[in-house]
């Protein structure tokens, strides 16, 4: 018998201990999957076995006496905008239908090679366009927690497939909140890396200068684990960094850390439920003996409308590539006898209503007569935004706030593109300065909630030390 | 106000059809969004430098060399084309 809520750490232990095989630890979540996942839809595709002859691998190695990595035999969910060779990749589009992933990502070969094993690839938002998980080409996820609501996008099939124990952990990947806010709907651990510490190499592109991939896990302890596992510089991705260009500062022990708390975050008061929950925390942290100290970031009313600049500008970019002509579904082959047709023809049936209503928002911010009075000013403000960030850590060790505005929303609720937008009202800010940031889950009971920690670059460590704190008191 | 012209035309330059019921709806989302984005002229930012990528390095060099790739990636990604002969991916004549 399999226990149930294995965490990295805790399987790997099982594994070495011989409570349970490689093989019997990856079946029972296979079975798991298939008979629950009808009722979430976390999984776009499965590999169940590609992933058993893997795990037998793990196995063999086991009972040679052999030390295993501790990801050895592990199995992990993978959002699927993130390529595993000769599996599917559609990024949650129609348009990728069909489109077979010829190489693998570099996070994913970094997993491999400690033995991990991929059991399938997770819905998501289209192209990762979304915050609830409901823009998906193909079916929505729900939120294991309450089948009724949302679990947060757009690494919603990642973060369902944590909390609904389909798998030890996953990664997801954050433009503007996709990892933490859906690890905050469904009461788990999401961590957004320093811009650059981990490769994109492998990413199916939303808004580039943004995109990162990270962990969504049960614990602290995991998701370290497998940042470890997955950072690094990469030759593959030119915007990828070697954490040691920065000297790190001389580290206080956790219990000297303070605190900082911007004010502009709660201008306008947060919901009962979210005030509260923020208070508690705070509470336990001076308890501990933390200090606590309320500090500004000027800017910050900014962050969402100059994200929703950028990020739309980058798309119309990046989602040039789906023509119909080098991949995934097309007009091709049809009765058409232009070019521009196929394109056309193309992109209006197979690209969804979000991207294409980020495309077309950006290609109006890039265009002739309108570059400069939204794109250009648009990273103006980014800079003003990064420097309110670089004052406040002269100040403070890590800054706390709110995860996300609300408790997940029902399935449904929030039709208005715009009203969808400001659930990552807290979120953003941190992507267009490239900073790291942890939501951890805080409340024992009702909906879950998650807070919001952010670091100085490089300084993830920083964010374990303080949500393993959290995780005791 | 963004204007149903506009809007038309930038569907043009982004190569995507839309139908007239597609026209209005975008038209009025995207007024409501530009309208949001409107508080960024408050600010004064005729002396600040622009943020492209929040990373702290530029100019990442390497040798000017080619490295040889799987011949089997190479198929797999030429197969991937929706439309292909003999190795080549096939498109619409463009004169």
């Amino acid at each position: 018998m399999i226990p149930s809520n294995l965490t990295i750490a805790r399987a790997h232990q099982g594994l070495i201990k011989k409570e349970f095989s490689a093989v019997e630890l990856c079946q029972a979540f296979l079975d798991k999957i298939k008979k629950e996942d009808k009722k979430i839809g976390a999984f776009l595709t499965l590999n169940e076995n590609q992933a058993l002859l893997e795990a037998r691998k793990i196995d063999d190695l086991i009972s040679q006496k052999r030390e295993i990595p501790i990801l050895a035999g592990i199995p992990l969910a993978i959002k699927d905008n993130i390529l595993v060779k000769d599996l599917r990749a559609t990024a949650g589009s129609r348009i990728l239908e069909n489109y077979i992933a010829p190489y693998s990502a570099t996070v994913i070969k970094k997993l491999k090679s400690q033995g991990a094993i991929i059991l399938g690839k997770t819905n998501l938002d289209e192209f990762a366009m979304g915050s609830s998980g409901e823009n998906s080409g193909f079916f929505k996820t729900k939120n294991p927690r309450d089948l009724s609501r949302v679990p947060g996008g757009s690494s919603s099939g990642s973060a369902a497939a944590v909390t609904a124990d389909f798998c030890c952990a996953a990664l997801g990947s954050d433009t503007g909140g996709s990892i933490r806010l859906p690890a905050s709907f469904c009461g788990i651990v999401g961590l957004k890396p320093t811009y650059g510490a981990v490769s994109r190499y492998g990413l199916i592109a939303m808004a580039s200068s943004l995109d990162q991939i990270g962990p969504l896990s049960k614990t602290v302890e995991d998701s370290e684990i497998l940042f470890g596992a997955i950072s690094g510089k990469d030759p593959q991705d030119s915007t990828s960094l070697d954490p040691k260009i920065f000297k790190p500062p001389k580290e206080k022990k956790p219990e000297a850390f303070k605190i900082g708390l911007p004010k502009e975050y709660f201008i306008g008061g947060l919901k009962k439920e979210i005030k509260e929950i923020l208070d508690f925390t705070i509470k336990k942290l001076k308890d501990f003996g933390l200090k606590i100290e309320e500090i500004s970031l000027p800017h910050t009313e900014y962050a969402l409308p100059t994200y929703y600049i950028i990020v739309p500008s980058e798309v119309s970019a990046n989602l040039a590539r789906y023509d119909g002509i080098k991949y995934g579904r097309s007009k091709v082959k049809e009765k058409i006898k232009n070019l521009i047709e196929v394109y056309f023809k193309t992109r209006q049936q197979y690209l969804g209503e979000e991207p294409r209503r980020r495309i077309l928002l950006g290609s109006f911010a890039l265009s002739s007569g309108y570059y400069e009075a939204y794109y250009l000013r648009a990273q103006k403000v980014r800079t003003l935004i990064g420097k309110d960030f670089e004052r406040a850590f002269k100040k403070v060790d890590l800054i706390l706030t709110p995860t996300s505005p609300t408790p997940a929303f029902k399935i449904g609720e929030k039709q208005d593109p715009l009203a969808m937008y400001l659930s990552d009202i807290f979120l953003v800010a941190v992507n267009l300065a490239g900073l790291p940031a942890i939501s951890l889950p805080v409340s024992k009971e009702g909906l879950p909630i998650g807070v919001q920690f952010i670091a100085p670059p490089f300084l993830e460590s920083r964010l374990f030390k303080i949500g393993k704190i959290l995780e005791k008191i | 106000m963004i204007s149903r012209e506009e809007v038309r035309h930038i569907a043009n330059l982004a190569r995507i059809k839309l139908t007239p019921k597609e026209e209005r709806k975008f038209q009025k989302e995207l007024a409501s969004i530009l309208d949001y984005v409107e508080k960024l002229k408050k600010l004064d930012v005729s002396k600040i430098e622009p943020t492209t990528h929040a990373v702290w390095v530029e100019n990442v060099l390497r040798k000017d060399q080619s490295f040889p790739a799987d011949p089997k990636v190479r198929e797999k990604m030429v197969e991937m084309a929706p439309d292909q002969e003999q190795g080549w991916i096939k498109t619409k004549a463009i004169l």
